[in-house]
């Protein structure tokens, strides 16, 4: 097996690696006789944003429900914290694709659905959810049922949800793809925010090179057919400075072009 | 619809019905049809009467029993089918069959099974209204969003959780479809019911009415069951729209 190079453009050997918060061992998963993911091995490191990208079908999603504990893999095994992975636990998160919000339940309850489940009581959770309402920007739309807001609001309900039960690590499936390209980008600021000042782990899986050297700390290029990590990319760009300039850093222009120019060969 | 600038109110129709219906009785074509005002004449005379009293609350009882079971075992069993493959493939034949097959004949079967008395009505009112429950409930489950159930069980819930959190209300606009439809085939087996097992409850009224050619009483009673049937159905219409909102968006 080819372990994954780890590259560091500007080099900053100095800085000790911090902890990893999940690892991913030797994972395989295989659907009948297609190879999903064929001997994949990934290291998270803790508090930073890693994304998984790839053309479709290199099974960056599947390797996220397997970390998720939604799927089981074939062969290998992931480690959240040093504990292995047998399900879904408390210490991940997912914010979905599509949203999976309760269509017949108000934001509020939406919200607090995850600490609901958790068994929490109804006043703890109902104020924990109020928080992270108005962490997301949607204080004044407790009352509000999924099908009266857009797109972009029912993610900020789904992200809220995920952040309530105050999870280690945050799994995100295409988060921002359902929702339009000016959404999108105020979307990526406010990621970038909250990687900052919530201590968590994000796992973010994105189809967009500009999205994924945009918000990610560490980036995974993910080949299909058998999918295989390519290459791991740690973006040094200044981000703490402004998130208006990140577009025009020429480390940001150079990686995405470079992304590019590895995947273009894949892609039909 | 508008007529001369009027909008009328819903089933405004009928009234015309209503006045053909007079008039044919007026006529005197035949002794069937009464005139319209003498069956509503006929109709406050029996309401309030002992037996039209214990017809109703025999056939009130044989029908609300029926259809409580067939929501009970329905229901669970219709979301079971979709949530489950071999469930599914182990009942969804006899589902079929029995919503297609004429049930009537089932009856004397039933009546040999399980008496002459309230029971065989009950089973009756039951097996008229439960096929269509679970095929409605199997059918809003399997159209479920799958990242729903994903959700549910990657914030920890178990299968009995999800059950009654997700899968029962995401389902549950297609599940009171089928329940609006089996009610109405329940009235259809609680009075086949009280016809052919023993004649109880508004059966009975039928048959003597019937027997005894008082045909103004007959129709009275008909028009009383009729109504009571378009009720319950227009309520549980009431039901399904107060759920319709979320029913394009799930």
């Amino acid at each position: 097996m080819v372990m994954p190079q780890i590259k560091d453009p500007i080099g900053h050997l100095e800085m000790r690696a911090p902890p990893n918060a999940v690892v991913a061992r030797g994972v395989s998963k295989t659907y009948g006789d297609v190879e999903a993911l064929k001997n994949l091995s990934l290291e998270f490191p803790k508090g930073q944003l890693t994304s998984l990208l790839g053309p479709s079908g290199c099974g960056k999603t599947t390797l996220l429900k397997i970390i998720g504990g939604l799927l089981e893999p074939t062969a290998g095994e992931i480690e959240v914290n040093g504990t292995p992975v047998k399900g879904p636990g408390p210490d991940r998160a997912f914010v979905f694709q599509d949203f999976a919000l309760l269509p017949w339940a108000n934001v509020l309850r939406n919200v607090a659905f995850g600490l609901e489940l958790r068994g929490a009581a109804k006043s703890e959770r109902e104020a924990i959810a109020e928080k992270y309402i108005a962490e997301v920007g949607l204080s004044g739309f407790e009352k509000a049922f999924p099908h009266e807001l857009s797109g972009g609001m029912r993610q900020r309900v789904g992200l809220a949800r995920a952040l309530s039960v105050d999870a280690d690590v945050l799994l995100m499936d295409e988060p921002f793809s359902a929702v339009d390209e000016q959404t999108r980008r105020k979307f990526q600021e406010d990621l970038l925010r909250l990687v900052q000042n919530e201590n968590k782990t994000f796992i973010f899986v994105t189809h967009s090179i500009e999205e994924a050297v945009y918000v990610s700390d560490q980036i995974a290029i993910l080949l299909p057919r058998p999918s295989r990590v390519l290459e791991i990319i740690r973006p040094a760009i200044e981000r703490n400075k402004n998130v208006d300039n990140i577009r025009r850093d020429p480390e940001y222009l150079d990686i995405v072009d470079k992304i590019w120019a590895a995947l273009r060969s894949y892609v039909e | 619809m508008t007529l001369f600038g009027y909008r009328l109110p819903g089933m405004s129709s009928l009234i015309l019905w209503g006045l053909l219906w007079e008039i044919v009785g007026r006529s005197g074509m035949t002794f069937f049809i009464p005139p319209l005002s003498e069956v509503f004449l006929t109709l406050f005379e029996v309401i309030g009467t002992p037996p039209f009293l214990k017809a109703l609350s025999e056939t009130s009882y044989a029908f609300a029993a029926g259809v409580f079971f067939a929501l009970v075992i329905g229901i669970p069993v219709g979301i079971l089918m979709g949530k489950n493959r071999l469930v599914d493939e182990l009942l969804l034949p006899w589902v079929n069959i029995f919503l297609s097959a004429p049930l009537t004949a089932l009856v004397p079967v039933l009546m040999v099974l399980f008496g002459f008395g309230m029971r065989s009505i009950i089973i009756t009112t039951t097996l008229f209204a439960i096929w269509i429950i679970i095929l409605n409930a199997r059918a809003g489950v399997m159209q479920i969003n799958r990242s729903l159930v994903e959700m549910a069980r990657s914030f920890g819930a178990t299968p009995m959780v999800a059950f009654y959190k997700i899968y029962f209300w995401a389902a549950l606009p297609e599940i009171l479809g089928g329940v609006r439809i089996g009610v109405i085939r329940a009235v259809k087996g609680v009075i086949i019911g009280q016809l052919l097992i023993s004649i109880v409850g508004f059966g009975a009224l039928f048959e003597l009415y019937a027997n005894n050619f008082l045909m103004a009483h007959f129709w009275a009673v008909l028009v009383v069951l009729f109504a009571l049937a378009f009720t319950v159905s227009e309520f549980l219409a009431y039901l399904e729209r107060r759920v319709s909102y979320y029913a394009a968006k799930r």
